[in-house]
């Protein structure tokens, strides 16, 4: 019987009643009394030298407040990035500034130049077109090999190159890989692009700053999966506002997809605007405006080379990719094709030597930073192809190569410098078999064909490492930032709770899972519970939510703060019952007295706790209120085994989604049904990824997709229904809850599976000199590639 | 300025706009009936869908003066008046038909237009009936599930899960 309440209970989801009832509060909801526009004037030109900005005329338009332009900003500290790379050479990254308004240069297509602060946007808008700018256009840097050729324009002056760093890892395996690649019985090379992906949530940015001027304070409202993060890096580096006298408040947000993460020029400039004319400053972007200013994902250019013996063991990996950063240096974009993607290059397979270059590149085009899996799904992909071409160029079968590869002690050191805990890579293999209907794939292969379709069979493994993470070992890798997460569970006098957690929900569901899991300890009824987060002023603080984190991190520290109330909770009913300590139990509810019928309810023990007329004052302090944080011992390494069926239209090249099945392992569950969404969520958009998606620039730099007429999202029709299953399940050995997150793996799962079964079907039509095809893999690139 | 009225949710309603104000700038601010969300700017993604004389409209592609005199129905007159979640609405919860929550008005007008004119709407009337609204979240499983179990089918088959 599936359970109905606490951990394992697909409890329905709370938030949805305001959501489905139109008063949810996102911050664009939020108005603020007297509160003025402001409208960004963005470059329209991906690079360009800033000779005079004329704003004189726009001032003396209608309802304008105040332009600012980026002489209002010198003095003020510039946007922070968060990770620090070190290269193979132990030379630090190249770190260059990125003002809040332009100074100077612009550098890429929607870098903002002015700041028009009007009554109504409306005004605001119509008072930027009066704005004279006088920019000569430079030639722009897009395509990140050329950017690293002798004489290429630079985006940044100051610095000798357009090369952010040079990363080798592990640099001491090189020379080891180099020669178990030389002396291999087969290699399998394999070069790709893996597209750059705009997150896209449905809700664009949003900020609001506002200011009282009556105790200095500030307070932003955000649309951020991390307000607390927001508050440190704008309240320390950009603004020098000490967190006691700023609050960040980040309300129902409409997802984030890792887009929501970062601290952003508008969130500053609205914060210290409000400072400046003494007035709440309102900014709400356009979908085209979030085109070109929400940091980017993805966007790495790959070679990798899979080394095997004469038996087909896998044994060394290279790899070469050229990262591409954009213009600056987004908050966490030079963790991702480094940390984040080089340790994932073991996969699931024992692959004794491995070596990842990464040569991360400044262009013209806007910064790049965490999509959805963030490196995860980079380094999947390229590792799940190659094994599928290799399966390919060896004539044996692709689940069979993967099979034998398998990973199958654990713990696991892998050559990539991290340490799986647990996993069971066959039976996630072995259930996605029998979900998925392998074997009766050939019949529905025939039906496709008699009808003139083309259909292929595509599977995958991945793996991830989530709920980042230990603290001192990010800290030595280069984080600027420690990732524990904290928990506060205030009991108050009746027995409910209201629980302050760091992390933040912005789809997930944490309102519904996390009292689940309070709900358990205690044995009290879920609705006595309620989460508050998204407030720097309500909550201890906070990581906030990104990297499949949440309930393996936050969720520990909201754990452990628990146990703290339990201990204090049973100090105060031995002394109401009149038994030691040791003898309390808590169950349902109730503590009782071991071995008696002596016992009191939770209701109870919390009156006393704040009554405390019959309590041990000489012992414990009244209240119940307990805090704790939570830095995790290791990374969480969810896996799974992925399969996609497609039919090709072998006269158009249209590719069709037919079946997609997933088999995941994320440990423990809270609750099924969210898991289950986050899964199917991560599908739609790793099928759009592999089949529609595609942020495209032109050689100038103009950004050719910035709108939904451009760019293509994955929409109902262009889906199936998915199979999903999380019953395997290997409990993480290193957190109280045994979870492991589960929040990015469709992303990373899923487009090798898509791509695997096209090339599948293509050469199940004959057409056998198709190794390849990037995503997109749009009807044309098909069709090319056919046609080839 | 061009004084409007119409009625919204079934109430008499009226203000003052330019002739550029759209129809989802009235409701959300003049009425603050902030349900109606705004999620791109060239009328592809539907959060913004609301009812006009009974018919589902992007409200950002109409003029707030264009509905001069209409009955215009949101995301906020669909439960009943003691907040019982209507059909649909109460299929969206039960089948998780949502995440962050931002598309889920539009999602609600739009599958309320579908099942007006098609009660028992294939999975395929489903998909395409969604051509116009866009989710980032659900990867659609479970809004088309939704939306097929509000229309009274049995949803239990539809896929291993």
């Amino acid at each position: 019987m599936p359970k109905d309440s606490g951990i394992g209970a697909s409890s329905k989801r709370r938030e949805d009643v305001r959501f489905l009832t139109g008063t949810g509060q996102y911050t664009d909801d939020i108005n603020i009394h007297g509160q003025a526009h402001v409208y960004f004037l963005r470059s329209d030109v991906a690079h360009g030298k800033i000779n005079s900005i004329d704003t004189s005329a726009a001032s003396a338009m209608p309802g304008v407040v105040r332009i600012f332009t980026g002489a209002d900003f010198e003095g003020v500290g510039g946007l922070p990035c968060g990770w620090q790379v070190t290269d193979r050479f132990g030379e630090v990254m190249k770190e260059p500034a990125h003002p809040v308004l332009a100074q100077g240069k612009v550098r890429h297509v929607g870098d903002p130049i002015c700041a028009v602060v009007a009554e109504t946007l409306e005004q605001a808008r119509d008072a930027a077109e009066a704005i004279e700018l006088d920019i000569t256009e430079l030639p722009a840097v897009v395509d990140m090999k050329k950017a690293l050729q002798a004489g290429s324009a630079k985006v940044h002056d100051d610095l000798a190159d357009n090369l952010c760093y040079d990363w080798g890892f592990v640099e001491e395996n090189k020379a080891a890989v180099d020669e178990a690649i030389k002396n291999a019985a087969h290699v399998t090379t394999l070069e790709l692009v893996n597209n750059r992906l705009v997150a896209n949530p449905m809700e664009p940015r949003v900020a609001v700053g506002d200011y009282n001027r009556a105790n200095d304070e500030s307070t932003l409202y955000t649309t951020s999966q991390n307000p607390h993060v927001i508050r440190l890096l704008m309240g320390a580096f950009v603004l020098g506002i000490p967190e006691h006298k700023l609050r960040v408040v980040a309300p129902d947000v409409g997802g984030g997809f890792g887009t929501k993460i970062f601290h952003y020029a508008e969130e500053a400039f609205c914060t210290f605007a409000a400072r400046q004319i003494n007035r709440a400053v309102k900014w709400t972007a356009s979908r085209s405006e979030a085109f070109m200013s929400d940091a980017h994902g993805r966007d790495h250019v790959t070679k990798i080379e899979l080394a095997l013996d004469a038996d087909n063991n896998f044994t060394a990996v290279r790899t070469e990719t050229y990262a591409n950063m954009g213009a600056y240096l987004s908050t966490f974009a030079p963790s991702v094709p480094t940390w984040l993607h080089g340790t994932l290059m073991a996969g699931n397979y024992r692959t004794p030597l491995i070596y990842v270059n990464v040569k991360a590149v400044f262009t013209n085009t806007v910064p790049v930073d965490a999509y959805r899996g963030a490196g995860r799904p980079e380094a999947t992909f390229q590792l799940e192809r190659v094994i599928d071409k290799a399966a390919r160029e060896l004539g044996v079968d692709p689940i069979a190569l993967r099979r034998q590869n398998f990973i199958t002690q654990f713990p696991y050191a892998t050559p990539v410098a991290v340490e799986y805990d647990t996993g069971d890579y066959e039976a996630t293999m072995a259930k996605l078999e029998e979900i998925a209907d392998l074997s009766g794939f050939e019949a529905r292969r025939k039906a496709s064909e008699a009808k003139g379709k083309l259909r292929g069979l595509g599977v995958n493994c991945y793996i991830e490492a989530c709920g980042i993470a230990p603290s001192n070992l990010v800290g030595q890798l280069g984080a600027r930032a420690g990732l524990y997460d904290a928990a506060t569970v205030r009991v108050n006098a009746t027995g409910s709770i209201s629980v302050m957690v760091g992390a933040h929900s912005h789809g997930q569901g944490h309102e519904t899972a996390f009292p689940q899991v309070v709900a358990e300890m205690l044995g009290i009824d879920e609705s006595m519970i309620d989460i508050v987060h998204g407030d720097s002023s309500k909550i201890p603080f906070g990581m906030g939510t990104y990297g499949s984190r949440s309930i393996a991190v936050c969720g520990s520290a909201m754990v452990r703060a628990t146990e703290k109330i339990i201990n204090k909770a049973k100090k105060i009913a031995s002394h109401l019952l009149e038994a030691s300590e040791a003898d309390i139990e808590l169950k349902n509810g109730q503590f009782s007295v071991k071995g008696t019928d002596k016992s009191c309810a939770w209701g109870d023990v919390t009156l006393a706790a704040y009554v405390p007329h019959n309590y041990p004052l000489e012992d414990i302090e009244p209240g119940l209120e307990e805090t704790a944080f939570y830095d995790p011992a290791n990374f969480t390494y969810p896996s799974g085994a992925y399969a996609c069926e497609v039919e090709v239209d072998p006269e158009t090249g249209k590719v069709t989604v037919e079946r997609f099945s997933a088999a995941d392992d994320f440990g423990n569950v809270i609750n099924p049904m969210i898991v289950t969404g986050q899964v199917h969520g991560g599908i739609g958009q790793g099928i759009g990824q592999a089949l529609l998606e595609n942020c495209a620039y032109d050689e100038n730099g103009q950004l050719l997709s910035a709108s939904y007429m451009d760019y293509a999202m994955p929409r109902a029709s262009d889906v199936p229904f998915y199979a999903v299953d999380h019953s395997c399940q290997t409990p993480c050995t290193h957190n109280p809850l045994g979870v492991k997150g589960c929040g990015e793996a469709g992303a990373i799962g899923s487009p090798p599976a898509v791509v695997n079964a096209v090339i599948d079907a293509l050469h199940s039509g004959g057409h056998t000199n198709v190794t390849h095809i990037d995503m997109p893999v749009s009807p044309s690139r098909v069709w090319a590639a056919m046609n080839s | 300025m061009t004084k409007i009225s119409m009625t919204v949710n079934g109430k008499a309603v009226s203000g003052e706009v330019e002739g550029r104000t759209l129809l989802v700038d009235f409701l959300r601010k003049d009425l603050r009936l902030t349900g109606t969300h705004v999620g791109c700017d060239t009328s592809q993604c539907g959060a913004c869908t609301v009812h006009v004389d009974g018919v589902a409209v992007k409200s950002c592609t109409m003029l707030a003066a264009e509905a001069d005199g209409a009955s215009v129905s949101t995301i906020e007159g669909q439960a009943a008046p003691d907040g019982t979640l209507n059909t649909i609405q109460a299929a969206f919860q039960e089948h998780h038909g949502l995440q962050c929550g931002f598309c889920t008005p539009g999602m609600v007008m739009a599958a309320a237009d579908l099942l007006k004119n098609n009660p028992k709407p294939t999975e395929a009337e489903v998909r395409h009936h969604l051509e116009g609204n866009i989710c980032r979240c659900t990867g659609y499983h479970n809004i088309v599930k939704a939306i097929m179990a509000a229309s009274g089918q049995d949803v239990s088959q539809l896929a291993a899960e």
